[in-house]
């Protein structure tokens, strides 16, 4: 035995003795994982969660997360001399005076703006391809509520430099609270510790974001990765593929070598965007004054879609009985997103209610062989888009000599009248789409060459399609739409009434396919040529 | 009957599985000297790391962090932080890219194939899961013992009160506070910054000042104050106004004082167009007719802009004539909007 | 020759259908267009003014050039004429600020007046802004060489009246802003000093007017050090990315960060050769 052999074995032996781990760690290390690139983009989250932790941790070091007062004498010239609060000095001292500091903040800021976007990304990639479905229906669950905890910790994150841009969102912020109806001042005053903007906001947040969220997270995190790794990774349609087996690569050595990898990439990816690109330069934007406001204030982008809601809004507040309402806030600010948020959780249980398919599915869909489905993704992107670009009207109208008066009216009418329309779109060209692929099974790929046949007649030469091609796009099924009927055959009305009859519409709707290749249809075609 | 018919299936997936497509060797799995091409470029993906590493310690310790340096597309920028930075850029990307190279071209990448088992447990075990609830259950003996699960409830549901009630003291009540600010009859206007008294002459037709209510010696001014004192003055012809005789009285010779606090979320509106006679509250883009007591006539916002009524002390200068008559800033519950 | 044309015609069709031809016919297109235009706009002649020194003779001047380019719109004794305001009592400075930027002559009656290359040069200006201020007393006109806001300006409490008095339009980098119906408040950035002088004191358009009484003397010229000095700042934390922040910022995560990641994940899961 090697020297080499004899460490690793007495390792082993070390550890196995203690937590009988050699068993659960064979299984471990061979487990399979199907190989996709788009099964990275929760890779990328999770990775840019770490860097975050770690970039996070070096700079509570020198924060000081305090609203006492401060003159600012430093190394930033234009801002000596100028009052601010400790947070906001501590910030520029970091930025400023501490080697790396500000290349960390920047690290930090960019993990963060990455962890969000690749979590959207991620979210449509596992919405489209269906695997939310059973068994993973908890999972989606638990992925919303990180959606929306990231959501806060981001806004909360950039607010704690106190400067005027983030200060601003602040003050929104407690507007929203203030708004909401009987409790609203008192939540307000309880949260700020008095009137607004207070003594005690800064240091409040500071727990939330550097203990309270992240370990909400870490643990909705753990729980995540703890249900991929029971269940086992979806696969996509194709030869060899079922719902029984997943074919892939083992943990060891092939996905610890690529996942391990990957974290290093999206680390140095992130690290080369701090370096490179200015982002969040607190020093330009000033500490924050009630009284002072800049042009083209925005939060960040993944509260943007929330501002263009907010700014759309009808200026619509109910004055009655010495109280008033401010529905122009409630609306675009709580009750919208609650709905919204609130129908992507419980979507996979609106889809199962939908086709009646409370079966177990472990082979995703191609997204053109859901049309309804990938339809209503699209109208919610639309929808969001579309609230984004008004989050951002303002920038719109000044590069691009726009009107914001014109914008923000092509937003309001867009709100409402684009994603039906995306919606219409999107399910007919996933139609179109399904019948392209009946066309390549049936008759074979279009080779564009064009041949003359002796009696003169031109054709154009299909080529048939290879086995493997043609099970892949005929691997999926296609349920018919429950049905439903008014009243059995004794003209005994169904119970269920008018939600069975929507039911059965909406499972009308939602199957509406283009149907596969039948097996007659083949054998038909074997005897024919084309 | 609402249950899908799984047979209807089979008719339509007429394709026979093919089963897994044949392995395809990579060039390194056969030719020996592309493996070995391979295996350096591994190497030199990871000495670059270790060049990255090296670079960062040199900026780190040699670069004055003061450096700059010009660069196109960056223009003038800090050469310390950016070497820092592409310095450890440098050392994790290539540890990454080595790591996935070496995956891709040296390890096996046959691919494997696992089975799953259904989630659902067996039906004996969920069986005996049942039998252990419910004996265990059965032991604790709560249905045979109503006043234990009765007062079992009682103590838990109180003792949820406690940590409730210990939030309490996280900030005062606010009372009256929303409806008040430091604006009172009498209360000079001063400019903000400076802290200077305004005469009606020192403001020009088309002219605004920035205004914060004049403090006493001694008392200093907050962001707390700020945030409901600031004040917009605006002086424009008199005959361009458009108001009740009212809020006519309220302004000065021309001199008209809001509220700088947007009446909808709170942000300082005080984009003020002389043109159009509007202020524009960039946050949200409500925009406000100063010539109608700042009217709302386009935007989110519900409610006007509170005036503040000013008129000149005994030696000229600009003074409030009463504080505000309704509160200021964003709406709330209580407040009183008629 | 009419053979030989047809020959060469004849030749260069057969490239007709090529698969470049069509993107090559629209940039030959473009090109002729964009030569043309330009030629054909250099060969207008420039105007020639004759000029001279003394006071009395640069208000004739300025007469006359206000007649000749200035009057269609503010009318022959500038009292004003629809769009075009009368310009009696705004004084040498708002003349100086609006020709020498070259927002005025208007290059289009759009929204507001742009900056541009101006139309006149110095001593043209100069001879309006006297013409203009001998109509009625207005603000004077400052030169940079009088404007010591080097010296008598202070960086930091330029920034907070910056902050407090014109980030609300201006951008709190000074990058400019959006007002209503399509206005904007243009860039401070690469701005004179004495136009930014004269910005605050005359009010051009929809800017208000910031009087010395308000806005004292010593505080323009610390809000004029201000910017000069974010003008030439470093981007200390690299490329600025245009100093509009979290819009560009945004944009810059998802398509490039994101991007390059998603790319990257591709070829990490292609199979190698």
């Amino acid at each position: 035995m090697s020297a080499r052999e004899r460490v690793a074995g007495g390792t082993a032996n070390f550890i196995d003795e203690r937590t009988g781990a050699a068993k659960w760690m064979k299984k471990t290390l061979t487990k399979v994982f199907p190989d996709h690139w788009s099964f990275m983009l929760g890779e990328i989250v999770m990775y840019s969660f770490v860097i975050l932790l770690l970039s996070g941790t070096f700079l509570t070091f020198w924060f000081d997360p305090s609203m006492r007062e401060v003159e600012y004498e430093g190394s930033y010239e234009p801002l000596n001399g100028i009052k601010m609060s400790a947070a906001y000095a501590s910030a520029l001292h970091i930025s400023f005076d501490i080697r790396g500091g500000l290349l960390m903040r920047q690290i930090h800021h960019w993990a963060a703006l990455i962890f969000m976007a690749a979590m959207v990304v991620h979210m449509m990639r596992v919405f489209f391809t269906g695997a939310f479905r059973k068994p993973r229906e908890l999972n989606w669950i638990i992925g919303v509520a990180l959606l929306t905890l990231g959501i806060v910790e981001g806004f909360l994150g950039y607010s704690l430099p106190d400067d005027l841009l983030s200060g601003t969102g602040i003050r929104i912020a407690e507007a929203i609270i203030q708004a909401i109806p009987v409790v609203g001042s008192y939540l307000s005053y309880f949260i700020f510790g008095g009137a607004f903007p207070g003594e005690m906001f800064i240091q409040r947040i500071y727990a939330v974001h550097i203990l309270l969220i992240p370990g909400i997270m870490l643990a909705l995190i753990t729980a995540h990765l703890m249900l991929v790794w029971y269940q086992k990774h979806t696969q996509y349609p194709g030869p060899g593929r079922t719902e029984k087996n997943v074919v892939g690569y083992p943990l060891m050595p092939v996905y610890m070598a690529k996942a391990g990898g990957f974290f290093f990439i999206v680390f140095g990816v992130t690290a080369f965007l701090g370096a490179v690109a200015q982002i969040n330069p607190i020093w330009i934007y000033g500490p924050y004054n009630p009284g002072q406001i800049g042009a083209g204030s925005q939060p960040d982008w993944y509260m943007g879609w929330l501002d263009g809601l907010v700014r759309a809004a009808p200026p619509i507040e109910t004055h009655a009985f010495g109280v008033t309402i401010s529905w122009n806030i409630l609306i675009p600010g709580l009750i919208i997103p609650g709905i919204i948020f609130t129908l992507m959780a419980f979507y996979p249980f609106i889809e199962q209610w939908m086709t009646g398919d409370k079966r177990e599915h472990h082979v995703l869909d191609r997204p053109r062989n859901n049309p309804n489905r990938t339809a209503i993704g699209a109208m919610s992107l639309t929808f969001t888009m579309v609230a984004l670009i008004n989050g951002g009207n303002d920038l719109l109208a000044t590069h691009f000599d726009m009107s914001i008066n014109q914008i923000m009216w092509f937003s309001r009418i867009g709100l409402i009248a684009l994603p039906p329309l995306a919606f219409v779109i999107t399910k007919r060209i996933c139609l179109s789409l399904q019948r392209a692929d009946r066309e390549k099974v049936l008759h074979g790929r279009e080779t564009g060459r064009l041949v003359m046949l002796p009696h003169g007649e031109f054709i154009e030469v299909h080529e048939p399609l290879s086995p493997e091609k043609a099970y892949a796009l005929t691997a999926h099924e296609q349920l018919p739409p429950l049905e439903i009927s008014g009243a059995d055959s004794n003209g005994v009305a169904n119970p269920q009434g008018i939600k069975g009859k929507l039911r059965a519409r909406m499972s009308k709707a939602s199957q509406e396919q283009i149907q596969k290749p039948t097996a007659k249809e083949m054998l038909e075609l074997e005897d024919g040529h084309h | 009957m609402s249950e899908i018919n799984m047979e209807s299936n089979k008719e339509i997936a007429p394709l026979e599985d093919p089963g897994l497509p044949e392995h395809v060797h990579r060039k390194t799995d056969v030719d020996p000297l592309a493996a070995k091409k391979a295996e350096r470029q591994v190497s030199i993906l990871f000495s670059l790391s270790a060049v990255g590493t090296i670079l960062f310690v040199y900026s780190y310790v040699w670069i004055p962090d003061d450096t700059l340096i010009f660069l196109p597309i960056f223009g003038t920028t800090n050469a310390h932080q950016l070497l820092l930075g592409l310095g450890l850029a440098m050392a994790l990307f290539f540890i990454g890219m080595g790591a996935v190279h070496w995956a891709k071209t040296l390890m096996p990448d046959h691919e494997v194939v696992d089975y799953r088992k259904e989630q659902r447990s067996k039906n004996e075990d969920r069986e005996a899961f049942v039998a252990t609830v419910k004996d265990g259950a059965g032991q604790a003996g709560l249905g045979r013992r109503p006043l234990i699960k009765r007062t079992l409830a009682l103590a838990l549901g109180l003792v949820g009160v406690s940590p409730i009630l210990l939030l309490r003291d996280l900030g005062p009540l606010p009372e009256n506070d929303l409806n008040e600010t430091n604006w009172k009859a009498g209360t000079r206007l001063v400019t903000d910054p400076g802290d200077r008294p305004i005469r009606p002459s020192d403001l020009e037709v088309g002219g605004v000042a920035q205004v914060q209510p004049e403090f006493p010696a001694g008392k200093v001014r907050h962001l707390d104050d700020i945030a409901q004192d600031s004040v917009l003055l605006i002086r424009i012809r008199p005959e361009e106004f458009n108001l009740d005789a009212e809020r006519l009285s309220w302004t000065y010779e021309g001199i008209i004082a809001f509220s700088k606090i947007c009446s909808h979320m709170g942000c300082a509106v005080a984009l003020y167009e002389q043109t159009t006679k509007h202020l524009l509250c960039p946050c949200h883009q409500s925009t406000f007719d100063v010539t109608r007591a700042a009217k709302v006539i386009f935007g989110p916002a519900a409610r006007p802009l509170p005036q503040l009524a000013i008129t000149v002390d005994s030696e000229g200068y600009l003074v409030a004539k009463a504080p505000f008559n309704e509160a200021v800033g964003p709406s709330f519950w209580g407040r009183d909007s008629q | 020759m009419g053979k030989s044309v047809n020959r060469f015609i004849g030749r260069i069709s057969r490239y007709r259908r090529h698969r470049f031809a069509a993107p090559l016919m629209l940039l030959s297109g473009l090109l002729l267009a964009g030569v043309g235009f330009t030629v054909a706009q250099a060969a207008t002649e420039e105007i020639q003014v004759v000029l001279s020194s003394d006071k009395a003779s640069l208000i004739a001047e300025g007469k006359e050039i206000f007649a000749r380019g200035c009057s269609s719109c503010h009318g022959l004794n500038a009292e004003g004429a629809g769009a075009a305001p009368s310009l009696i009592g705004v004084g040498a400075a708002s003349v100086d600020f609006q020709v020498a930027t070259g927002r005025m002559p208007m290059a289009d009656m759009s929204q507001q007046a742009m900056r541009k290359e101006p139309l006149y040069d110095e001593r043209e200006t100069a001879a309006l802004a006297a013409y203009v201020a001998s109509l009625a007393p207005g603000p004077a006109a400052v030169s940079n060489e009088e404007l010591a806001w080097e010296r008598d300006g202070n960086t930091a409490d330029g920034g907070e009246l910056f902050r407090t008095n014109c980030a609300m339009c201006h951008n709190l980098a000074g990058q400019g802003g959006a007002l209503t119906q399509g206005k904007y408040a243009p860039t401070v950035m690469g701005v004179e000093p004495k136009h930014i002088y004269e910005a605050m004191v005359t009010g051009p358009q929809a800017m208000p007017v910031f009087a010395n009484s308000v806005l004292t003397h010593e505080e323009k010229l610390s809000i004029i050090k201000w910017i000069k000095f974010v003008e030439t700042e470093p981007s200390l934390g690299g490329a600025a990315l245009g100093r509009v922040g979290p819009v560009t910022e945004g944009a810059v995560g998802f398509i490039l960060g994101l991007g390059i990641l998603i790319g990257i994940a591709v070829w990490l899961t292609t199979k190698a050769r």
